[in-house]
């Protein structure tokens, strides 16, 4: 058994520990350990990477390790990373670590929340390490359907429709996704189910690509939060509980970009060429839309979900760009959003657990009380209009410089509408902050509310540290995320 | 004649004798040694499964009357399992003084089905074929009306009669066109002379209808509601997993076998089925109230999904059929197990009665969890494995279409059974159901569902085991 698999492996000890704890205290530990080992099991993987990539190591795909599992169907458990794999794996255990810390005084019953949550990550994590088609899609699966109890029992407000409304919808975009897989493997001659075998045979034919390849595109894109079909999120998001949203619009949004990256446009290039306008046009309305959406929400957490689908958004069309720069951009993003998502809906959740709302009209100069949370939030919020220095603006540069790449008036004036996204973020963002963080108090029960404490300092100081890192020394994931989106690319160029 | 050929019939002999000794146990046994009787009968069951769950060489008996190929044998265990477990689940129901008197034949008519599956199964004939059909749907009017004081029962097994009659009389019709075009009922020599003459078409809708009408497929289905609310519920899991089951392999073989010349009729004849059939089923699920007809239309749809591979008519397909009906039995028995203890112990079968039923009855909930989202097609649990691989025999043979269609009702059918998960686990209730404790047997039974459940799809040996011996077009 190969090393990566301790990233499904730990999870699941994780939630056998669960199942045998009786107290909170119990809980809380198993989960402290399960997280910091899958931290620390990140960074070591960071760091054998890189030396590998710097030892000379070119394989597309490292640490490969194959079983049989369903001969019959050529099903494989086979395992592998590349430097997208890598970040997203180090973006998830952040998630998973940072989102234990939120949920510290979970109630009710903290045990099955904690099982479920488990659960959720086995997927996450076994989706990025997984190199064969149905591997991937179970466990992309598997992500899902925690989903609905989590947000139907922990969530708030209009708990039950948001997840049933998430659960459906999810599940359409895998039953569309189902069909291209079948239709992948079908017509790559049934031979394998390997990713990086059946780019390597190359040979599905063009006519066959036009019809699988908007049904897997559409499929990931569904969870991507792609218009028109990003209708879940702002619903799901807003009624899930903290660390639930955290880990949704942090990480198993990434799923759909990189399942549309790795799965859709690496093994049916030629359609990919075709219909990239088609759903150039749909991302494109995501940024923009997402963004005015965002503008005419009173609701935090909505704000927050909004302004996911746009930046979501973002990291979809700038993989149909189909060149080096964008699609770096797009990991970069990818990883950029994810965190900063988590920061905002972790100091969402830390918020509305002491003022008991999330209506920005009820709520006003709060840095006074909360200081620690208003300046983080601040921080959140420059983060994600693109201020230098902070992961924001790293991610979304080389993807619009990407993007200008392009020389032809389609791609460029879209490009143009996508930048203007950041103009509208940055009014929604410094009016969030004017109105609840700064300006005067609104209700005077808010003062005597306090500050964060030291769980809650933890998970946010941890998800700022990872900002900042990213923010000021792009250059290491940068040049590691570079180099593997070369062999996707060159697929597509060819 | 050489008559020790008969011998190698092992399995419906072993189930004779299992049988008839109960039976005869049952009528001279004293007071005394009665207290035993179901234990002993569970017992022997378990031996008579555990003795015959090994595959033998290919044979034919009485000049292929009775045909037995390996894969007989799974599709008979996956059979003695399921009806094993739904006779754990009976055990409570027949140890109740109303019923005590009444558990010989309860064991007897049971059984006597299963031997009419079996031979159902290995027929190599029309005739044999029919006999098995008939010793399947007969004693199981009678179980259904087993509970002779209430209405509903008694109802249900008219209904069921009556409709199984009709149906098997068409299906009787049917067959008399084959040999009137033929002159012959035996599948060795159908095969190569039906070669799609009107009659023989004919003969081949009609022929197949009584089929159809076992699994319940739409429009064959108006019975299920009605037999499956008014039935006690372990018939009824009876009737929807282990008759069901059966049928269906002996449709996928008889059209591969028999009417393989039919090819281009029989398949747009199952399209059309598969796709009214599960989306119908879908829709009148939602509906429901009670768990019991829930479960009924559960299992049409269901019985649709397996239309998918059964239309493949390859190997894969084959193998993915057993798979699937293995896995639903697991499931199925596993959600009505759930609802028979509850029904039983407290008479609540409504949806909203349970409300909150995790709060006092968090294992049992659990089960019923599991159960439904194995039947959903959700991961890590079989029935996302046996989903897929269905799908995956329907899509090698290019029915992208129907599998999507197929796919987009699993939406449908993950909507429903949510729809019980929400009331388990989200909903609040002023008086939910209180605890209930559940016996030994019934223990027993939910955890080989549960345990089958989890790990029938996460170890691969059985699907590869079944694949190995499967054979198609």
């Amino acid at each position: 058994m190969n090393f990566l698999s301790l990233f499904v492996l730990i999870p699941v000890l994780m939630m056998m520990g669960l199942f045998v704890s009786c107290s909170r205290k119990q809980l809380q530990i198993v989960m402290t350990i399960g997280a910091s080992l899958l931290m620390i099991l990140s960074g070591i993987l960071t760091y054998m990477y890189l030396t590998d990539r710097a030892a000379g190591n070119l394989a597309t795909m490292l640490y490969t390790a194959d079983t049989v599992w369903y001969a019959p169907f050529n099903i494989h458990y086979s395992v592998g990373v590349d430097g997208i794999s890598v970040a997203m794996l180090i973006l998830s255990s952040i998630i998973v670590f940072t989102g234990v810390f939120a949920s510290w005084k979970i109630d009710p019953l903290p045990k099955e929340f904690f099982l479920w949550f488990s659960l959720l990550s086995i997927g996450v994590y076994g989706f990025f390490i997984s190199t064969d088609l149905f591997t991937m899609f179970m466990y992309y699966e598997i992500a899902l359907i925690p989903m609905y109890l989590l947000i139907g029992v922990w969530g708030s407000g209009n708990k039950e429709y948001a997840a049933m409304k998430l659960t459906l919808m999810l599940m359409g975009g895998s039953a569309l996704l189902l069909v291209g897989i079948l239709g992948i493997y079908y017509a790559s001659g049934a031979t394998t189910m390997n990713l990086l075998e059946i780019a390597k045979l190359h040979n599905i034919p063009v006519a066959m690509q036009y019809y699988f390849f908007p049904l897997t595109f559409m499929g990931f894109g569904v969870l991507g939060a792609m218009f028109p079909f990003h209708t879940w999120s702002p619903d799901g998001h807003a009624s899930a509980p903290t660390a639930v949203s955290m880990l949704h619009a942090g990480v198993l949004m990434k799923l759909g970009g990189y399942g549309c990256f790795r799965v859709a446009m690496y093994l049916m290039p030629e359609a990919a060429h075709e219909m990239a306008w088609i759903f150039l046009l749909l991302t494109g309305i995501s940024v923009v839309y997402g963004a005015f959406g965002a503008i005419h929400q009173t609701d935090l957490k909505y704000i927050n979900a909004y302004s996911s689908v746009s930046h979501c958004g973002l990291v979809l069309f700038a993989i149909l760009m189909m060149n080096e720069t964008a699609a770096t951009g797009a990991i970069m993003q990818m990883l950029s959003h994810g965190l900063m998502t988590a920061l905002f809906f972790a100091l969402i959740g830390m918020i509305y657990g002491r003022t008991h709302t999330r209506d920005i009209r009820l709520m006003g100069g709060l840095m006074k009380v909360m200081p620690f949370l208003g300046v983080s939030y601040v921080i959140a919020g420059m983060a994600s209009l693109g201020l230098p220095s902070l992961s924001g603006f790293v991610a979304e540069m080389t993807i619009f410089v990407g993007s200008f790449q392009h020389t032809d008036t389609f791609h460029r004036v879209l490009t143009i509408g996508a930048v203007s996204s950041i103009v509208i973020t940055a009014v929604y963002i410094l009016r969030v902050v004017g109105k609840i963080i700064l300006g005067p108090m609104q209700d005077k029960h808010h003062e005597e509310l306090t500050d964060a404490v030291w769980y809650e300092r933890l998970s946010v100081g941890v998800l700022i540290a990872a900002i900042f890192a990213m923010g000021s020394a792009p250059f290491w994931i940068s040049s590691m995320l570079h180099e593997s989106v070369i062999p996707v690319v060159s697929q597509l160029i060819k | 004649m050489d008559y020790s050929s008969f011998l190698q019939m092992r399995e419906e002999f072993s189930l004779i004798a299992v049988l008839v000794f109960l039976l005869i146990y049952d009528i001279f046994a004293g007071e005394k040694a009665l207290k035993y009787f179901q234990p002993v009968a569970l017992v022997l069951f378990a031996a008579h499964t555990v003795l015959n769950c090994f595959p033998r060489e290919a044979f034919e008996v009485a000049g292929g009357m009775f045909q037995y190929v390996p894969m007989q044998t799974y599709v008979k265990s996956i059979l003695n399992v399921g009806t094993l477990v739904v006779l754990l689940q009976a055990h409570k129901f027949l140890n109740e003084d109303a019923n005590r008197v009444k558990r010989g034949e309860f064991y007897f008519l049971t059984l006597s089905t299963l031997l009419g599956m079996y031979f159902m199964i290995s027929s190599g004939n029309f005739l044999m074929f029919f006999i098995g059909l008939e010793t399947a749907s007969i004693p199981m009017a009678t179980l259904v009306a087993f509970d002779k004081y209430s209405r509903k029962s008694a109802e249900a097994g008219a209904k069921y009669i009556l409709s199984a009659v009709f149906a098997s009389s068409i299906s009787v019709f049917g067959i008399s066109l084959i040999y009137g075009s033929t002159g012959t009922l035996y599948f060795n020599d159908l095969a190569t002379l039906i070669t799609g003459t009107p009659l023989q078409i004919m003969a081949f809708v009609f022929f197949a209808v009584g089929l159809f009408f076992k699994i319940s497929l739409v429009p064959f289905h108006l019975w299920t509601p009605d037999v499956y609310e008014g039935a006690q519920t372990n018939i009824t899991s009876y009737l929807s997993v282990i008759s069901k089951g059966s049928a269906v392999f002996v449709l996928f073989t008889l059209l591969i076998k028999v009417f393989g010349n039919l090819v281009a009729q029989w398949q747009p004849i199952l399209y059309g089925l598969a796709v009214i059939s599960i989306t119908l089923a879908n829709v009148f699920a939602i509906r429901q109230q009670n768990l019991k007809r829930f479960l009924a239309f559960s299992s049409i749809s269901q019985a649709g999904y397996i239309l998918l591979a059964i239309i493949s008519g390859s190997s894969m397909g084959m193998a993915s059929l057993v798979y699937y009906v293995l896995v639903y039995m697991f499931s199925n028995l596993a959600a009505f197990g759930v609802l028979s203890v509850i029904e039983e112990r407290t008479g609540k079968v409504k949806l909203d009665e349970y409300n909150g039923l995790y709060q006092t009855n968090p294992r049992l909930s659990f089960v019923m969890m599991l159960a439904l989202f194995s039947l959903a097609g959700i991961p890590p649990f079989a029935g996302f494995f046996s989903k897929f691989f269905v799908f995956s025999a329907a899509a090698a043979q290019g029915y992208y279409v129907l599998v999507f269609i197929a796919l987009l009702n699993t939406i449908i059918s993950l909507y429903y059974y949510l729809l019980v998960i929400k009331a388990m686990f989200l909903n609040k209730s002023e008086n939910p159901i209180e605890t209930v404790k559940s016996d030994i047997p019934v223990k027993i039974s939910l955890v080989i569902c549960t345990l089958g459940i989890l790990l029938v799809g996460l170890f691969s040996t059985i699907y590869t085991q079944i694949a190995a011996i499967s054979f198609g077009m």
